[in-house]
């Protein structure tokens, strides 16, 4: 079938290994579409998307907008900061306000956790999280196992390596969903004040040592120390962190083959990973976001075309 | 349900040799024209023709391509069910080319319409012109005539016309089939 089992993208947790098939078939014919002279299509030219941001983002929001226009749906942007949630309205009663505009589509990023499940459970519109506090991200995790599908050509029977802050990362959860669905093996490496309590619970190995997690991926996510949500002291320093979890070019060379680096981005060179490796051959971080377009589109697509008119 | 010979193996090779002659008659050496075979069933009536053109008529390097048009249809969240997409593969510009369509059947238009958009993504064509193996005349819903057509058919809306080809379905034939 070509429909998806679900009417909303709250997380990966809420897919089944067909529905990620289905978003992947059809953000290969999105790519295609990308790559024309004029990269536009007008399935969704009577479809109001909102972008809702009660958190900053650059390359996400970015990336669903230029998704949104590429299909031709209308777009209307709102950040929380220049916001009546500032006067005090309640999440409800902002969307509620949104969609009595006609709006068909809320795309939403919010501090707390489960924002999208309780708005989408309150309002008509067809909801995709971009990201809900420390949960779930689920287009980062669809595009990073898309640009290992590409890279490798399948993501089944591989081994990734997720470095860094898993606590507080949605990447993380995210990912792991997303790639256990589809056939990879997980492990997980980083300090143990960063680990959640249980995380092996999720079906994932926790690998302290940095080198011999390297040594038996195919693919190391690096991800980004979030300076942000750390309330309190989780390492000593930035530089002790890199010595032990920052990956390097010299490191990379001493191992016994060539692995694939990912990084979801923002980058913080020189930290979780070196300026060299970030540019090298060996980093698909640019096909990432390239590729996040094509996800986003196709999500968006296949979630649209599940609205009656 | 009742299902009726249209046009049989012999007949579909016999205008696929013509279709192949009127081409060659209007477009020469095809050093200015473009074949575009539409996503999904019109791709084999275009393979079909291309390496008639190239074999037989020994014409080479006609550039060809594949066009999928699910993304551009005019009944997107209409119909009961999402429509699945196919792949397009089209490696050139047709800016300033004299651009072929290539359909099994033409119907309501509806799907030449969306052709006609999406088609422009990859550049302003000279011309267009539509090839089609069975035109079922009195079914339009938009002013689209083929320039070039295998055999008429008329045939009532409840009726369906099924083009088989070897490489898909095992023959090649043209049925009428009704409820």
């Amino acid at each position: 079938m070509s429909e998806l089992s679900v009417r909303h993208l709250l997380g990966i947790k809420y897919l089944n290994r067909r529905d990620i098939e289905l978003i992947f078939e059809t953000a290969d014919h999105f790519k295609e579409v990308l790559s024309r002279p004029i990269k536009k299509v007008p399935s969704l030219r009577d479809i109001t998307i909102a972008n809702i941001f009660f958190e900053n983002s650059t390359r996400t929001k970015l990336s669903f907008e230029l998704a949104e226009k590429r299909l031709s749906a209308d777009v209307v942007n709102f950040s929380a900061a220049q916001s009546s949630v500032r006067k005090g309205e309640t999440l409800i009663d902002t969307v509620n306000n949104i969609l009595s505009m006609k709006v068909d589509m809320v795309v939403m990023r919010h501090p707390n956790p489960g924002a999208g499940i309780f708005l989408s459970k309150h309002v008509k519109a067809s909801i995709i999280n971009a990201g809900d506090g420390a949960h779930e991200h689920p287009t980062q995790a669809l595009l990073d196992s898309y640009s290992i599908r590409e890279k490798l050509g399948d993501v089944g029977g591989k081994k990734v390596v997720i470095v860094g802050d898993i606590l507080h990362s949605r990447v993380a959860l995210s990912n792991i969903f997303a790639l256990q669905l589809l056939g990879a093996e997980v492990k997980v490496c980083g300090p143990k004040t960063l680990m959640p309590k249980h995380v092996e619970s999720l079906g994932v190995t926790v690998e302290p040592n940095l080198r011999n997690a390297l040594e038996w991926c195919d693919v190391a996510n690096m991800l980004r120390i979030q300076n942000e949500r750390m309330d309190m002291s989780y390492f000593p320093s930035t530089r002790e962190y890199t010595r032990q979890f920052g990956i390097n070019r010299k490191l990379l060379e001493s191992l016994s083959k060539e692995i694939v680096i990912m990084h979801p981005g923002p980058i913080n060179r020189g930290v979780e990973i070196t300026s060299d490796v970030a540019d090298s051959g060996q980093s698909i971080i640019l096909n990432q976001v390239e590729n996040g377009v094509a996800i986003r589109m196709a999500v968006i697509y296949l979630l649209a075309s599940q609205i009656k008119q | 349900m009742t299902k009726k010979l249209l046009l049989s193996a012999k007949e579909i090779d016999i205008i696929l040799h013509r279709l192949a002659c009127q081409l060659l008659e209007s477009h020469l050496d095809f050093s200015d024209s473009v074949l575009i075979g539409l996503q999904p069933r019109g791709t084999f009536l275009a393979n079909r023709l291309l390496e008639l053109l190239r074999k037989e008529y020994k014409v080479k390097d006609i550039p060809f391509g594949l066009l999928d048009i699910t993304f551009y249809r005019d009944d997107f969240r209409r119909g009961d069910k999402t429509l699945a997409a196919s792949s397009t593969d089209i490696t050139f510009l047709v800016e300033g080319k004299r651009v072929v369509l290539i359909d099994d059947v033409l119907y309501t238009g509806r799907s030449i319409r969306a052709a006609l958009t999406a088609i422009q993504s990859f550049g302003r064509p000279r011309e267009i012109e539509l090839l089609t193996l069975i035109d079922r005349r009195f079914s339009r819903h938009l002013p689209i005539q083929p320039n070039y057509r295998g055999r008429q058919v008329d045939a009532i809306n409840e009726e369906k016309v099924k083009v088989s080809w070897v490489e898909n379905d095992g023959e090649d034939a043209v049925y009428l089939i009704s409820q």
